[in-house]
């Protein structure tokens, strides 16, 4: 990484398309002959459909046909990618439209497609359900006791899995010999993602050939492609392309294969006219899949001085009524093996129950899991530091995985190693940043004068760049796939260069960051430099893009082409220059001869010689051009401190935040520009999941915060300007040195808020808050504790 | 029902049904597809144009309203060329991530300068509630919008 354009804050090269409008989503593709798809969904939460009748709707002119579950039961349900590795996963999966039965609101029964949307829609509402409701549950603890309505019949007491991680009986041991054991009941809501654009598909079947062309809202369009040929639809996966066009982010719920990505082409086979789904926001609260929703128990224990010894978290993760694509493995593995966070403790053990609930699907949302665990790890940290009445930052110190400590094994990890770090650095520079001898002052004098003041801390670690196949894959963690990256690199004629990748991008700016780093390898302007991606027809196999892994995997498979395009350039350019490969060296985009710079050959001239093939060295083939699969040896581990300054105001119960202070170490950076973004956006989900944002249904399984207008989406006014600064430990994992940056924000934020807030309230006897902290809830607990102390 | 509608400049005469969006007719009829529809509850803001000089959610208005109005879309923007000073700020100061409130957030960030010139960081907040991005946590937002206010010479 010698040239400077690597680390460079350059404007982004996918710009100018967005600010003015051209770049096209998939709701501004129009195809000829276009027809609209609606999806009437189910309005119980758990109900048996015993009968369905379309006649009306089918009659209604505009309208092209109408469809139930029974048109498509020869199609397969949707797999589930990822079960829980190592126990039995009792999975049962959405159908493209339910047949029978439906365990959540939202779920699909019938759908409608017509010569334009409105028609469409109005079609909907002539088809007759017969329903036939049941009992319906939405606590997944609940769930899973005697008496609960059943949702599945192969999964007894509702649970699709029970999951282990550590040795149970030496907990209990270190437990019980402990000096203190504090133990808490934690909640951990469920959320929603909210990309800003929903999801969609158009799908278009082209008989001649039995061919379909999908563009769907997909951060992960390859793997989109092998599920539905060889899972869903059982042919051969030649017959699909899938085109992710511009996406308006994703946020993990882009991540699945969702019914409609089946149904669209399914519906384009059976009329002959290519097909468009766009949901709307109320559908896509409904349909779409959550986030979290966890209910836990914890068990510390710890030494007199601050040592912990010991952890031991039950969890109940609630699923809702159908596996989402990985939904098991997000609070097993991306959970329950991040639960020793920056600290070394010895003892761990953690028991996840997956339970189905008349909800909507639970699955991945930013951070996935790691949030969940950051959120029981740093919270024990402080419970601890409150039972000994020590300073929660000294207990962080105390229980710092230490820097020559790595690589780490924290045990629970199943082999995997903590890669680098130097988390009190990270942890003095944010403290710096607070002036924090200062603040505990500023504090005592506030409390004096009854005010509220409280700072919380979060030195989290995460793990990204996932992940080792062997390590994930089916024999281990039981994710049903690999998870390495590819790239390729073509030099052309002129010196362009076109990158092809199988990540996807949908708010990261990879088009930029990738193109700094073959500008820096190759010596070459950023400008020449395109990078292709999410279209299975021309880009190399991909895993797609989550687990902030499209930097720490995808682009190191394009740092390792770009290495063997130099290997060739050297041998072109020693050829070219009549000397030997041995006496030249590729320096700032050109080929010289040791010591004489000025004997060189550019890039340009080499790409151009490769190319012509007049007269290459025996052996060689034309073209510069190189292809790579990288698998990862270990995942990355990116850490830091993040710090909240909070006060209360105790006649309302609102949280005023008045310092928000984060710093990351991501290892090196590409472009800090962008990574300062992604933890901007990070920031404010974490925070939002602490103060505003729960989704909440009521007991007959109607999702209550079902629109923007009930789900507390954080606007421009609910948030300080956030400061930032990074350290820059690199991971000696990859030869860039990076780590990854998309989730840091997300996983830190909230339990440093939630810290700050229990903070803040300590002087009332107050040592946990449940999420989130609104106002309402705030001055009831103030209340309740004034008038009782 | 027919309308005339002007939009960009030009004047558009249509036929359209009593039910269509304002939003809809822009995109649909007049395939201008900058313009994003994000809710269906008037919350999200992706759908902000300028109506007769005045910001206004795309979705909250019938097209048969918007009858005889002018209306300016992000397209109108660039359209001779040259980013208009709020576009190239969202550039300069990384006010976008994936880009789909990004139409309606420089509309409504637009017409913000032209009530307040001068804004201050939290009225810039203020002034942007009605635009929700999920990407980039606001802050760089507030920072183009800022820097726009200085180039305009506001
Ligand atoms: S589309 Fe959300 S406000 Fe108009
Ligand atoms: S940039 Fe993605 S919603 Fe604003």
């Amino acid at each position: 990484m010698a040239t400077a354009v690597v680390g460079s804050r350059i404007k982004r090269r996918e710009d100018p398309r967005l600010i003015t409008g051209e770049a096209k989503y998939l709701e501004d593709i129009k195809l000829p002959g276009l027809a609209y798809a609606a999806i009437l969904r189910s309005p119980y939460a758990h109900a048996n459909i015993k009968s369905i009748n379309i006649d009306k709707a089918k009659a209604l002119p505009g309208v092209l046909g109408v469809f139930t579950g029974k048109d498509f039961a020869d199609v397969n349900p949707l797999p589930c990618a990822w079960q829980a590795g190592g126990v039995q996963n009792n999975a049962n999966t959405p159908r493209i439209l339910e047949i029978d039965k439906v365990t959540f609101t939202g779920a699909g029964v019938a759908v409608v497609v017509a010569e334009d949307r409105y028609t469409a829609e109005d079609a909907l509402e002539l088809i007759e359900v017969d329903w036939e409701p049941l009992p319906v549950v939405v606590d997944a603890y609940k769930a899973t006791q005697p008496g609960a309505p059943q949702l599945h019949e192969n999964a007894p007491n509702n649970v699709c899995m029970e999951w282990t991680v550590g040795d149970q009986s030496a907990v209990d041991q270190a437990l019980h010999s402990a000096d203190i054991v504090v133990k808490q009941h934690i909640l951990n809501q469920r959320l929603i993602p909210t990309p800003m654009e929903p999801r969609g598909c158009i799908a278009q079947y082209l008989a001649a050939t039995g061919e379909y062309t999908i563009w769907m809202t997909s951060q992960a369009p390859h793997v989109m492609r092998l599920l539905i040929t060889a899972f869903v639809f059982g042919i051969p996966e030649t017959k699909v392309r899938v085109i992710s066009p511009q996406i308006g982010g994703g946020f993990g719920a882009k991540i699945f294969l969702y019914p409609e990505y089946c149904l669209m082409p399914a519906l384009s086979k059976k009329l002959g006219r290519p097909v468009r789904w766009m949901e709307t926001r109320s559908e896509n609260y409904i349909s779409t899949t959550h986030g979290r929703d966890h209910i836990t128990d914890i068990e510390v224990g710890a030494k007199r001085d601050g040592t912990i010894t010991s952890l031991k978290v039950n969890t109940y993760a609630n699923l809702g009524g159908v596996l989402s694509t990985i939904a098991p493995g997000i609070p097993t593995t991306l959970y329950g093996r991040m639960l020793s966070g920056a600290y070394k403790i010895p003892n761990i053990f953690c028991r996840v129950f997956g339970v189905y609930t008349n909800t909507g699907m639970v699955d991945a949302y930013r951070g996935a899991g790691r949030p969940e665990a950051t959120y029981v790890v740093e919270r024990a940290v402080d419970l601890v530091a409150r039972e000994l009445n020590m300073d929660p930052v000294e207990v962080r110190r105390k229980n710092f995985i230490q820097p020559e400590d790595f690589p780490y094994d924290p045990i629970i990890l199943r082999g995997l190693k903590y890669d680098s770090g130097d988390y009190d650095k990270a942890l003095d520079r944010a403290l710096e940043m607070l002036d924090y001898a200062n603040f505990r002052k500023e504090q005592a004098e506030a409390r004096q004068q009854g005010r509220y003041l409280g700072v919380g801390f979060s030195t989290y670690i995460e793990i990204c760049g996932v992940a080792p196949s062997a390590w994930i894959g089916l024999p281990g963690e039981g994710w049903g796939a690999a998870l390495w990256e590819s790239a390729n690199v073509r030099v052309h004629l002129t010196g362009k260069v076109v990158v092809t990748t199988g990540s996807q991008t949908h708010g990261q700016g990879h088009e930029t960051s990738v193109s700094q780093v073959v500008a820096g390898e190759l010596g070459i302007a950023v400008e020449d430099v395109t990078v292709q991606h999410s279209d299975t027809l021309g880009t190399p196999f991909g895993y797609g893009t989550y687990g902030s892994r499209s930097t720490a995997v995808g682009t190191v498979a394009v740092y390792n082409s770009l290495q063997k395009i130099k290997e060739k350039a050297k041998a072109l350019g020693a050829h070219m220059l009549e000397a030997a490969v041995e006496d030249v060296v590729f320096q700032d985009g050109k080929v010289h001869v040791k010591g004489a710079p000025d004997r060189a050959k550019t890039i340009q001239e080499i790409a151009g010689a490769a190319a012509l093939a007049y007269s290459l060295p025996q052996g060689m083939e034309p073209f510069l051009d190189d292809t790579t699969y990288y698998d990862p040896p270990n995942c990355t581990y990116p850490f830091g401190t993040h710090i909240c300054v909070v006060e209360v105001d105790p006649s309302t119960g609102s949280i005023e935040i008045k310092r928000y202070i984060a710093v990351d170490d991501v290892g090196n950076v590409i472009n800090p520009m962008i990574v300062e973004g992604q933890v901007h956006g990070g920031i404010a989900q974490g925070v939002a999941q602490a103060l505003w944002e729960a989704a909440v249904y009521d007991e007959n399984g109607q999702l209550i915060t079902g629109s923007l207008m009930d789900y507390a989406l954080p606007r421009a006014d609910f948030f300080p300007p956030f400061e930032l600064d990074r350290t820059e430990t690199p991971t000696p994992v990859n030869p860039l040195g990076v780590k990854g940056a998309g989730e840091t924000g997300t996983i830190a934020a909230t339990p440093a808020v939630v810290n700050a807030v229990v903070d803040a309230l300590s002087p009332l006897g107050i040592k946990h808050l449940d999420m989130p902290l609104g106002a309402d809830k705030i001055w009831r607990v103030i209340q309740e504790h004034t008038n009782g102390v | 029902m027919q309308v005339k509608i002007t939009v960009n400049g030009t004047l558009h005469e249509r036929d359209v049904t009593p039910r269509t969006l304002l939003v809809h007719f822009l995109r649909e009829d007049l395939a201008l597809t900058g313009t994003k529809i994000g809710c269906d509850t008037s919350q999200c803001g992706s759908c902000t144009v300028h109506l007769d000089g005045k910001a206004l959610k795309s979705c909250t208005m019938l097209a048969v309203q918007a009858d005889g109005s002018d209306v300016q879309t992000i397209e109108s923007l660039a359209q001779d060329g040259p980013l208009h000073p709020m576009q190239e700020s969202f550039w300069e100061k990384h006010g976008l991530q994936c880009g789909y409130c990004t139409p309606g957030m420089i509309m409504a960030s637009i017409a913000l300068l032209e009530n307040n010139p001068h804004p201050s960081d939290e009225e810039i907040r203020h002034g942007l509630e009605g635009n929700l991005c999920r990407c980039t946590g606001y802050q760089n937002i507030v920072a183009a919008v800022k820097n726009a206010s200085e180039k305009m010479g506001g």
